[in-house]
């Protein structure tokens, strides 16, 4: 079974939580126990029916101030697929959420209310999607049982998405009519709009394909730490653990290890399972070298003849996480991979308004969930691909250094 | 299927182990909590395949409460000394008897929470800057939006409004002196997952997840154990019961079900089927809507 990873988007009211709930539910992923609770909650507030929206209910923290807390994660699976949801709220810190969320997924769920059609908000996480890299996008156009399942209002908002999107960098955008509420083309085919001859949205949930989601073609081998046994059986063993980044790496391969750029073959590629024959992403290994080379954290093992570019200037693309903004010429701590670097804001090239998507070269005060293009410079060197190219080696993210916060994420460009 | 493939079992184990493996870079003084349950269980063989074929690079911690199941207590002797780790164990007996906590008393009395202190407590004289932890997303809506590392102030509690930003695999275990973390490699592992994990990696479980005959008494819609913590309570009876745990806690407190799942593939197929969340039978978390949440807060992990 294969393992998909989605983040869903809208505006307050355009129901995706009815939609989170209703995929749950009519995936039988819901329990007798939690699905009493809700039906309770309904009760007290004087429902007329089961509010499904109340199964992605968060904390009381939340309830009391009426906010959301940034992303949870909710998890169902059919016999075809297992999936996590990444599930943010849409609005006040949307940008900053949106991201997180955004990193890990596969594909995004982009809603969009019948009535109202594309919006700004619509636009906004059309746009970090796109940033983010996800490589699918599903529109789902709910509400549809409020605009008489017309296949016309579906089709206007087609076509006014289409055109946005042209602007984006987005290869897979499908569109699907729900009712969320209703249950239509959620899980099951909708009756009442034979006019559409796709998938409902589950069924597109289980099929698309990701299988092209990972980098497969250039090796990439952040060391994460080195594995020495020190026993009378395994003596001299010093086994590179990591994660598999890029590409595809098997023993007897020629190999760089950057940034010393000595150079060696792979021995082996070890789990606790056996070794192996070929490692690609995102497995978790060991790899024994022939030659004893010194090698540690941060370190990257690739192949000779393709290499990442290795520089302490970086351009990006980034998005201001923290509540207190950006300080110019301030220094930071930089992770990238396994490596952690100084690094310093050379220059701010613009910011973008993503509402309309134009670059502000004007404005260059940066705030919490800011968009925009930086210069970095960092204390040492980092080996990276444009986040385009692989989003494991062109992904970093900034830390204050007295607050240890987590306060930008930034996009290789 | 294309050739480049994990199934959803590897990925999650690939996962974990990345999880692992970056405590182990991170920190100076990790630690794995271990609780003998299934989760605790499986996270410590994830752990043996992050560094093997090394040991694993750090202790074990075990919180005692006192009032264990002994199938568990065996399970874990046997367990530290398979892998040739360090057992670590807090007491809650003694943090009773030095004043530090004060026994619950009156109906449903338990040392659940007691155990908050005692695990505070543990992490600071041991110097631990990490635990690592069992906990998984899908089990309760506090731990939905857990993060992978979970910052903890100096008085170990977790703030949710105040949490970092995770984004893809980069994790910041960066922290002042005296604040820890708790991270979670199985995060995003379900009941479903981690049985199936179990049953395909053949990995060994106390008998307890078994079902076996036990003798029980009938209290708040479950079947609790005998034991000599338990005080029968008026019109409570005692009877022989095939039952099963599906998650383990302390015996004053875990709830069995009646089951004749007496293998791995049996468990597997009756979670499959279940209608009821594993933590129904918990009387630690039917205290209120809100019990793991405020326990979390806390420093619970």
């Amino acid at each position: 079974m294969e393992l998909l990873r989605f983040t869903t988007a809208g505006s307050v009211d355009d129901g995706k939580s009815t939609l989170i709930g209703r995929l749950l539910y009519d995936s039988k992923s819901i329990f007798e126990d939690q699905m009493d609770a809700v039906k309770r909650s309904s009760e007290r507030k004087g429902l007329q029916q089961v509010d499904l929206s109340l199964l992605t209910d968060g904390l009381k923290a939340e309830r009391e101030q009426g906010i959301t807390i940034d992303v949870a994660y909710r998890y169902f699976a059919t016999p075809k697929r297992k999936f996590i949801i990444a599930d943010t709220p849409g609005h006040i810190q949307y940008t900053r959420n949106m991201v997180t969320g955004a990193s890990t997924a596969n594909l995004a769920l982009i809603l969009v209310d019948a009535r109202n059609g594309v919006v700004e908000q619509t636009c906004r996480h059309s746009y970090i999607a796109s940033l983010l890299q996800i490589p699918h996008l599903i529109v789902c156009i709910n509400k549809m049982d409020l605009v008489d399942y017309s296949e016309q209002a579906f089709n206007a908002i087609v076509e006014d998405y289409t055109e946005f999107a042209s602007k984006l960098d987005v290869n897979d955008i499908r569109f699907i009519p729900i009712s969320a509420l209703l249950g239509d083309n959620v899980v099951n085919r909708s009756g009442k709009m034979d006019w559409y001859q796709g998938a409902a949205l589950l069924n597109t949930l289980e099929t698309i394909h990701i299988g092209s989601d990972e980098n497969h073609i250039d090796p990439r081998f952040p060391i994460q730490t080195v594995i020495r046994p020190h026993s009378d059986e395994y003596h001299d063993y010093r086994g590179y653990a990591g994660r598999i980044n890029g590409g595809v790496f098997r023993p007897g391969d020629k190999v760089t290890v950057l940034p010393s750029g000595l150079t060696s073959t792979i021995q082996s590629i070890d789990t606790f399972a056996g070794p192996l024959q070929e490692a690609f992403p995102p497995m978790s290994v060991s790899m024994t070298l022939s030659d004893d080379i010194d090698i540690s954290r941060g370190d990257m093992i690739v192949r000779e003849n393709n290499q990442p570019e290795v520089s302490q200037d970086i351009d990006c693309m980034m998005c201001w996480l923290n509540p207190r903004g950006l300080q110019p010429g301030a220094k930071y701590a930089l992770r990238h991979t396994t490596r952690e670097v100084r690094a310093v804001i050379k220059e701010i090239y613009y910011k973008i308004n993503i509402n309309t998507l134009q670059r502000l070269t004007e404005d260059k005060e940066i705030q919490m969930n800011d968009i925009f293009k930086v210069r970095l410079r960092t204390t040492q060197p980092i080996m990276f691909d444009s986040y385009r190219k692989n989003r494991h080696t062109g992904s970093l993210i900034l830390i204050d250094e007295v607050s240890n916060e987590t306060v930008a994420a930034g996009m290789i460009v | 299927m294309h050739k480049y493939y994990l199934d959803h079992l590897q990925e999650l184990e690939a996962e974990a182990i990345y999880v692992i493996r970056e405590v182990a870079a991170q920190f100076d003084r990790p630690a794995i909590l271990f609780s003998g349950g299934k989760d605790s269980i499986l996270v410590t063989h994830l752990a043996k395949r992050a560094f093997w074929p090394a040991k694993i690079p750090m202790p074990l911690i075990h919180v005692d409460t006192g009032h264990n199941f002994p199938e568990a207590l065996e399970f874990r002797d046997r367990l530290v000394e398979e892998l040739g780790v360090q057992l670590i164990v807090g007491s809650v007996q003694e943090s009773i008897d030095n004043g530090m906590v004060k026994e619950e008393t009156g109906l449903n009395a338990s040392r659940n929470t007691l155990q908050i202190v005692t695990l505070l407590d543990t992490l600071e004289k041991n110097k631990i800057d990490c635990a690592i932890g069992g906990a998984r997303r899908d089990e309760e809506k506090a731990r939905a939006k857990e993060r992978f590392f979970s910052h903890r102030d100096e008085f170990g509690q977790w703030d949710p409004k105040n949490q970092r930003p995770e984004l893809w695999n980069i994790f910041n275990g960066r922290k002042s002196l005296g604040e820890h973390f708790r991270v979670f490699p199985i995060s995003n592992w379900t009941e479903m997952d981690v049985w199936n994990y179990i049953l395909r990696e053949h990995i060994e479980i106390p008998s307890l997840y078994f079902a076996h005959e036990r003798q029980v008494v009938n209290r708040l819609d479950t079947w609790l154990p005998v034991s000599e913590y338990l005080e029968l309570r008026e019109g409570e009876e005692i009877v022989t019961k095939k039952i099963r745990f599906r998650t383990l806690g302390d015996i004053t407190i875990t709830g069995g079900i009646e089951s004749d799942a007496d293998t791995l593939e049996k468990i597997v197929v009756e979670v499959a089927a279940s209608r009821q969340t594993e933590r129904g039978n918990r009387g630690d978390d039917k205290r209120s809507d809100t019990a793991m949440e405020d326990r979390k807060k806390q420093g619970y992990f």
